[in-house]
């Protein structure tokens, strides 16, 4: 009959009604707004208000979640990890990274550290080609998000992009422990490397005290 | 128009019924829960905008779930998306369109400085060279979340306006901004306001 | 004679099946020799005759791609402009050809070929303004994406755009002396994007003739002579700022009383230069650009671009990366079909109520994507050889949730939603019918094209990645109006979820790229023409390299905006309100028709 069908899909919108606050009831209410209950409530499984209530609520994001990038510096010693290799400002598609290399102060010759580094925040878009490139893990992507302004974004440099390495540790665990994992097995590679080298170099010298003294005891005799 | 400081003192039999305010105040406080925007959403950007309004990061919450796409009925026009030099004359004549007070939020790298299509030859390199812009959001595009942030930033910018000093409440007349013609290039008829009283063509002062 | 026929047999040609070479060079005998790189080169007063024949003889009814290469300071190549077609058959690859025509203005002209395939219609207005062809006996020629009086052919190399720094990036300014960076406005003496010629006077100029020719093609198009009573009719724009949430598009229509006689679609208006700027850029730097041409399913953009990439360098793509290429490609369909079925709702009335269901379940989707490569809507997530992430932990169980249960049941609600509302029915049904031999000389490809009864997919003519390994239908409908178009995305959402149901279970262990791409990646010299079934339609990608670091040609193959070659066709004779239905039903991204 003509307007069944109009009927169903008021019965689907009022099932959708009903469904937001089976939950409700079932928990009792106020429940489900809490901070413990947001994953569930954000989860495949999740039925009825789906809203989260920024800014009160915030919802955690994945690790690789990308918005602007930062450079990351050694606690320690202070330093940056950069060494203007030029590689993150050749690998942007919308050049927005300008590096100046930084010279030996003594010998004048172009060394490994920059002394500017300028992105262009209003230009940057986010896609992570620099962190991807670089061959030393020295500019990674931050997701801070929370950056709207009064004026127009312009260049930022050094001071404003450096952040600690723990910093990223924290946002990025997987990625740091595969660093921490790479590191160390360069490490004990270095360390077989030269213990081999100086086991060599032992049998070498042993082989030459070996011969020297075969040399001496036949002297006498000859 | 008296400083909220200095307002008198609330006998403690009123302190729960009686509550003094300004008219900034009061007018602050409604507007920040009223904000209508314009849905003009032109590129991807639009999108995260349409997310926005979607059930996840609802903004009916702070009443603004009213997305009038007529602009004689909005307060606050959202530049979601890559201007370009066809679309101008259009963003300027709906913002000349709009009525006092009104408010624009660059979102997105395109709408901030042309963002990555900036080396283009048809794409305008940032709306703000055409209105003025009073919240920019980087990003590209910015997460709903971060859109938010940009509405409370923009609801703070509130507390500190008086109505005194509203564009809609001086005197005179206000003709809006001039908007661009599609000559050779995009003609901004500011650029040639002072120019216009001269009869003669522009010669070598502007070719590039 | 028999030596001649046995040098023509002798002679190889890529792009096109040898047999067909054969036949082209036989039945116009000394006229036919391969093309520089790909295809058969064909002279220009024959294209008319050529393109007959292999239409009429040889099968070739889809004419898929029409553009343009500017060949200039090429060492060892004379300047020219060079046209070529793609041509398809319903099964198999392409047949190119390629017209060499001089550069200059007045002699830069060939035939048109409208008359026998009309997608030609939009793609040589498109080659008109890029490249400053003309085309003789096209009906209506006039620049498509740039406005008329705008000053130069932008696509020609000697064409400069204002902020011009380098031929190609990366730019020598950035690195190693980068240290007092500028603005780009800094570049330009107006301290702005913009440029006037020399001896140009503001006051003087025609500012109105782009509205005028096209009032003038509004006015002269589709006139009936034998009407007896003079009516008024009058022009309206659908301006480009309206409610529907298709982006900026403007439509021009001649309405007689309510009912539309004519219908002018207006590109243009977020014209962003990606063909221009992909000049510029190298290799892999393109790779964040193409999500930004389809922006609702991102990840079938990149798959387009890279599938040719990997034509023309010869990569295999490991195991293990192609099942994670097909299970974001169909979660991106999903995703697609499932807002355009919100936002046609959205378009016939129902204020934003379907969209809403939708738009949930694309934030459950967006969430595994966000897990998977970083972002929510531009995902840059592929690379020649392979993708750039693996799974994360955790991944396949909430992927698997959601294919096998949530998607499903939330998806037949939505049919039952709008499928089966007596409302819909009466407004979809018989509104906007295509019929099928229209459809497949206007180029149109997709859904769109599948709803009026043609069983043409890529995923089975020319199978790429698993399909053909994968059991899945082609979803087909006869009627070919809205209705149909409607409802044939429910039936390929549930197809996709059919292959989700395949791919998901045994993902092979293995690496996810062969080896990883530098950044600095040089291709071979050759052309090619990648595309996929995206879910819009056939995304395609057509390159030249000349053995650099950055492409010498980049030209994108746009669904949507062949899609609407027969939008007039489709809206003649209905009223003013069922011009939003059939535009909501073709499901429009204007990233990708203006790009």
């Amino acid at each position: 009959m003509y307007g069944f069908g109009v009927l169903k899909t008021l019965g689907i919108a009022f099932y959708h009604f009903v469904l937001t606050y089976v939950d409700d009831v079932k928990m009792g209410f106020g429940k489900r707004y809490t901070p413990e209950h947001l994953p569930e409530r954000q989860g495949v499984n999740g039925r009825g208000i789906y809203t989260v209530r920024y800014p009160k609520e915030k919802l955690p994001l994945p690790e690789r979640s990308r918005n602007h990038p930062f450079l990351v510096y050694i606690e320690e010693t202070g330093k940056l990890k950069c060494t203007a290799c030029g590689i993150c400002a050749q690998a942007c598609p919308v050049q927005c990274i300008w590096i100046e290399r930084g010279k030996d102060p003594e010998t004048g010759k172009p060394a490994s550290f920059p002394a500017a580094f300028h992105i262009d925040q209003g230009l940057c878009i986010g896609c992570g080609m620099c962190a991807e490139f670089c061959p030393f893990d020295a500019i990674k992507m931050d997701m801070e998000y929370e950056n709207s302004s009064y004026t127009r974004p312009g260049f930022v440099g050094i001071e404003e992009l450096k952040k600690p390495e723990s910093y990223h540790a924290k946002i990025h665990p997987t990625d740091y422990a595969r660093e921490m994992e790479e590191k160390r097995l360069k490490e004990e590679r270095k360390r077989k490397a030269a213990a081999a080298k100086a086991a060599k170099a032992k049998a070498a010298a042993a082989k030459k005290a070996a011969a020297a003294k075969k040399e001496q005891g036949e002297e006498p005799k000859g | 128009m008296r400083d909220v400081e200095n307002l008198p003192e609330i006998p403690p039999e009123l302190q729960g019924t009686v509550k003094l305010t300004t008219f900034d105040q009061l007018f602050a406080w409604a507007r920040k829960r009223s904000l209508w925007p314009m849905l003009f959403g032109l590129a991807c950007c639009a999108f995260e905008m349409i997310a926005a309004a979607a059930s996840r990061y609802d903004i009916a919450r702070f009443g603004m779930e009213i997305m009038r796409p007529s602009p004689r009925q909005a307060d606050l026009l959202i530049v979601s998306g890559t201007v370009t030099k066809k679309m101008a004359p259009q963003v300027v004549r709906l913002y000349n369109q709009m009525p006092e007070p009104k408010y624009v939020i660059a979102m997105g790298a395109c709408a901030i400085s042309g963002g990555p299509f900036k080396e283009g030859y048809a794409v305008v390199s940032g709306v703000d060279k055409l209105i003025p812009v009073d919240v920019y959001i980087p990003g590209c595009p910015p997460r709903p979340e971060a859109l938010i942030h940009a509405f409370l930033a923009l609801h703070a910018r509130f507390e500190h306006e008086r109505i005194r000093d509203l564009k809609a409440y001086q005197k005179g007349v206000d003709d809006g901004i001039p908007i661009p013609s599609l000559g050779p290039d995009l003609v901004d008829w500011r650029r040639f306001e002072p120019l216009m009283e001269e009869a003669e063509p522009v010669k070598e002062a502007i070719h590039g | 004679m028999a030596e001649e026929a046995q040098v023509q047999e002798s002679v190889q040609v890529k792009g096109m099946p040898q047999e067909v070479f054969q036949a082209l060079s036989e039945h116009f005998p000394g006229e036919i020799k391969p093309a520089r790189y790909e295809g058969a080169l064909v002279p220009a007063g024959k294209i008319v005759e050529v393109i007959r024949f292999l239409r009429d003889e040889m099968g070739y009814c889809f004419l898929s791609n029409l553009t343009a290469t500017d060949y200039y300071e090429v060492k060892g190549v004379e300047p020219h402009l060079d046209v070529v077609y793609h041509l398809f058959r319903m099964q198999g690859g392409y047949a190119a050809l390629h017209v060499e025509i001089p550069r200059e203005l007045e002699k830069a002209h060939l035939p048109s070929v409208t008359s026998l395939f009309p997608s030609a219609m939009l793609q040589e207005r498109e080659v008109y303004d890029m490249f400053g062809i003309r085309f003789d006996g096209h009906p209506d020629l006039r620049r498509l994406l740039m406005w008329e009086g705008f000053d130069g052919y932008p696509l020609r190399k000697d064409w400069k755009e204002v902020y011009y720094e380098g031929e190609t990036k990366p730019y020598k300014s950035r690195y190693p002396k980068g240290g007092h960076p500028i603005y780009a406005e800094e570049l330009s003496p107006l301290k702005d994007n913009i440029r006037y010629p020399e001896g140009w006077a503001p006051q003087e100029w025609d500012y109105d003739e782009a509205d005028r020719l096209l009032y003038e093609r509004m006015l002269s198009a589709h006139r009936d002579p034998d009407k007896p009573l003079k009516t008024d009719e009058m022009i309206i724009n659908f301006g480009p700022h309206h409610p529907s949430t298709h982006g900026v598009f403007r439509m021009a229509v001649r309405l007689d009383g309510e009912t539309v006689r004519h219908l002018e679609p207006v590109f243009g208006y977020l014209h962003r230069n990606h063909e221009k700027i992909g000049e510029r850029n190298t290799w892999i730097q393109n790779i964040p650009f193409t999500d930004r041409l389809d922006y609702i399913n991102g990840m079938t953009n990149n798959w387009a671009y890279v599938i040719a990439l990997e034509k023309m360098l010869g990569l295999e793509v490991p195991e293990r990366a192609e099942y994670l290429r097909v299970i974001v490609g169909e979660f991106s369909r999903i995703v697609n079909h499932m807002l355009a079925a919100g936002f046609f709702s959205n378009e016939l009335g129902l204020y934003f109520t379907g969209s809403l269901y939708a738009l949930e379940e694309r934030e459950h989707i967006l969430d595994l994507f966000e897990e998977l490569s970083g972002a929510r809507m531009m995902f840059n997530y592929m690379r020649p050889g392979g993708v750039r992430y693996d799974l994360p932990e955790g991944w396949l169980e909430k992927a698997k949730a959601l294919a096998y249960e949530r998607i499903p049941s939330k998806v037949e609600q939505m049919q039952h939603f709008l499928l089966d509302n007596d409302v819909v029915k009466a407004r979809t049904m018989g509104v906007g019918v295509l019929p099928p031999d229209v459809a497949m000389a206007s180029g149109i490809t997709g859904p769109v094209l599948r709803a009026s009864g043609v069983a043409y997919d890529i995923r089975r003519a020319e199978p790429y990645s698993l399909y053909d390994q994968l059991d899945f239908d082609v979803a087909v409908r006869e009627h070919g109006d809205a209705y149909d178009r409607l409802a044939i995305r429910f039936d390929e959402i549930w197809q996709s979820l059919r292959i989700l149901r395949q791919v998901l279970e045994n993902i092979p262990e293995g690496p996810i790229v062969a080896k990883k791409p530098s950044h600095r990646l040089k291709v071979p010299e050759g052309e090619t023409y990648g595309r996929i079934e995206a879910p819009k339609g056939e995304l395609g990608f057509y390159l030249v390299s000349l053995g650099k670091f950055n492409p010498y040609r980049y030209h994108i193959r746009s669904t949507s905006l062949l899609n609407l070659t027969a939008l007039s066709d489709m809206t003649r004779g209905l009223k003013v309100a069922d011009i939003v239905t059939v535009l909501g039903s073709i499901d429009l991204t204007m990233g990708e028709v203006d790009r």
